[in-house]
């Protein structure tokens, strides 16, 4: 990637910084929500699923932290269908830039996203007791491995944001996806108690290996196994949307 | 000769809807085309091939020589969009539009600085200039998104419909900044649903209708075939209409007819006959409460060019983009 590709993304990651900053309440919508959502489960659940409060945010924490940067990859593509309907992004592509720069460029600005959700959730959780079970360097890589399965989701974000009719579909289709995606894991509660079809979606869901991931690698539990699975499949999402949202790009009128 | 920009047998279908059925437009370097038509006629569409957005489906697009479509890159190089609705970002300001511009044609940081500066003094914006364009008038934004489009110092800017919802005041700010820009020698491809907006600024136009051109000319031949001006009089006392008939005539040359209730109306080429026309109602002590000089209306181009067919209750064949946006 030549140094022009790279310069022409970093000025519009900037200016999706600049926007993020500008419209706060985006950045609220994935941090509150997940900050409510402890305080909720903690004190309402925790009790109940674990025994104890301490215990339970210690089981919730990991996941709902990558819950929360899996969540936080709607509004790229929200941001995107917008710029297009409006008429942005027609400058951009009129502009002597790579054609790639505009959706790198949205895309990197809003990695900046994700490190806000998981320095906030990891944050509020340290404040409510929980504490880290492993090692700095495991709970550093338990922040990356999470940022990557998400910078790799992100390209189904784009990939809707770039072909969406409004930029409400592209949220209305992104959280009916995120929702099973998401809650449909032991993020909540173990699998035990399930009907057998919920456990079989748990099961073969590659979110709930993201959270067993940042579990293990957080607090306790095994590591290489889930980790490997959410390399993969991280691999895998990046490997199909990537090329359909640049295709989906290119071929954008 | 040579073109600053031209197309030839330009086509571009969207799914069963042809936008474009062979269009050939050209202009030459520093002069100003003004592509005239109404809502769906698929000015838009060729806006938007010649500036690399869209492919052509068939015929050939090149702006300085270069095809849109094999050297888009070179073609980007060279021309400045200014889309129909301002395309600026509502939460940057004046100045970090601009600047953003400038970082992506790579000018330097500073560089980039002082040419946003420069634009923004000369769109009279230096005041708003720290301010997010979310909070700028209509005006202001069309001013933006034209300073913007100037950023790269481009040889041919593309304004489609630049003046569109605009009022008097503010299209007339926007008609000196052509002027301005011909005047350095920039080609200005200037698509408008507005006759008196073609006529003021450009040099040729064309006229197309559901995606084909259907007159071609410099504003004078096109006054020849559709009618030139008409001067109409409305005076207060409709009782002083045949007094009013007979000097129109005589000064005018042709009968007047009545183009509303207590109106008359002679065409008249040019302004010469109105001093003549106020000096005769003054001497006749004949109060008016209407004098105007008029171009034809579009629908009245339209009507003459198609033999008729209004264009009112025609379908509209272009992307949807161009009709939400009337």
């Amino acid at each position: 990637m030549s140094t022009r590709v790279l310069a022409h993304s970093a000025t519009l990651a900037w200016r999706s910084l600049v926007k993020m900053v500008r419209t706060p309440e985006q950045l609220v919508d994935v941090t509150m929500q997940p900050v409510i959502f402890v305080v909720m489960f903690v004190y309402l659940l925790g009790g109940a699923i674990s025994g104890s409060t301490s215990e339970y945010l210690t089981f919730l924490l990991p996941a709902i932290m990558v819950q929360t940067v899996v969540f936080a990859t709607v509004p790229t593509g929200v941001n995107l269908n917008t710029d297009i309907r409006k008429g942005v992004f027609d400058r951009f592509r009129s502009l002597p830039i790579a054609r790639s720069a505009p959706l790198l460029g949205a895309v990197l600005g809003d990695m900046v996203r994700f490190v806000v959700c998981v320095v906030v959730l990891l944050g509020f959780g340290y404040a409510l007791g929980f504490r880290i079970g492993t090692d700095p360097l495991s709970a550093f890589a338990a922040c990356l491995l999470m940022m990557l399965f998400a910078f790799s989701l992100i390209w189904v974000s784009v990939l809707l944001g770039l072909t969406a009719r409004e930029p409400g579909s592209v949220q209305g289709i992104m959280f009916l996806a995120m929702f099973p995606l998401t809650f449909g894991t032991n993020m909540i509660s173990p699998t035990g108690t399930m009907p057998g079809w919920l456990q079989w979606w748990v099961e073969v869901n590659p979110v709930t290996d993201v959270m067993a991931a940042a579990r293990g690698l957080l607090t306790s539990g095994p590591v290489a196994g889930p980790v490997i699975s959410t390399l993969l499949w991280s691999a895998g999402l990046f490997a199909v949307f990537f090329p359909l949202a640049v295709r989906a790009y290119r071929r954008s009128a | 000769m040579t073109y600053a920009f031209r197309t030839e047998g330009l086509v571009k279908r969207f799914g069963a809807t042809t936008a474009l059925a062979g269009v050939d437009l050209a202009a030459r370097p520093g002069t100003v085309l003004g592509v005239l038509g109404p809502n769906g006629a698929g000015k838009t569409t060729a806006v938007r091939i010649l500036a690399t957005l869209l492919r052509p489906d068939g015929g050939r697009a090149e702006v300085a020589g270069h095809d849109v479509v094999r050297q888009a890159e070179e073609v980007r190089r060279r021309i400045g969009l200014t889309g129909q609705y301002a395309s600026v970002d509502e939460d940057l300001t004046g100045t970090e539009n601009l600047v953003m511009i400038g970082r992506l044609l790579d000018l330097p940081r500073a560089e980039a600085r002082a040419r946003a500066a420069e634009l923004l003094e000369r769109f009279d914006l230096t005041e708003a200039a720290g301010r997010r364009a979310r909070t700028y008038s209509g005006g202001m934004r069309r001013r933006l998104d034209l300073a913007a489009s100037l950023v790269a110092r481009p040889e041919v800017v593309y304004l489609d419909e630049p003046t569109t919802g605009l009022d008097p005041a503010k299209r007339d700010d926007v008609w000196a900044l052509v002027r301005q820009q011909v005047s350095q020698g920039v080609t200005v491809l200037l698509t408008t649903q507005y006759l008196e907006e073609a006529d003021a600024l450009a040099d040729d136009i064309a006229v197309i209708d559901r995606g084909a051109v259907i007159a071609h000319g410099t504003p004078h031949e096109l006054k020849g075939v559709v009618g030139g001006q008409t001067l109409r009089v409305r005076p207060l006392d409709p009782a002083r209409l045949p007094e009013v008939a007979t000097l129109l005539e005589r000064i005018a040359g042709q009968r007047p007819d009545s183009p509303g209730r207590g109106m008359l109306g002679v065409p008249v080429d040019g302004d010469a006959a109105l001093a003549p026309v106020v000096a005769a109602l003054a001497e006749r002590g004949i109060a008016v409460t209407e004098l105007s000089l008029r171009l034809p209306s579009l629908d009245e181009v339209f009507h003459t060019l198609t033999g008729g067919r209004s264009r009112t209750g025609e379908p509209v064949a272009e992307q949807d983009r161009e009709g939400a946006a009337a």
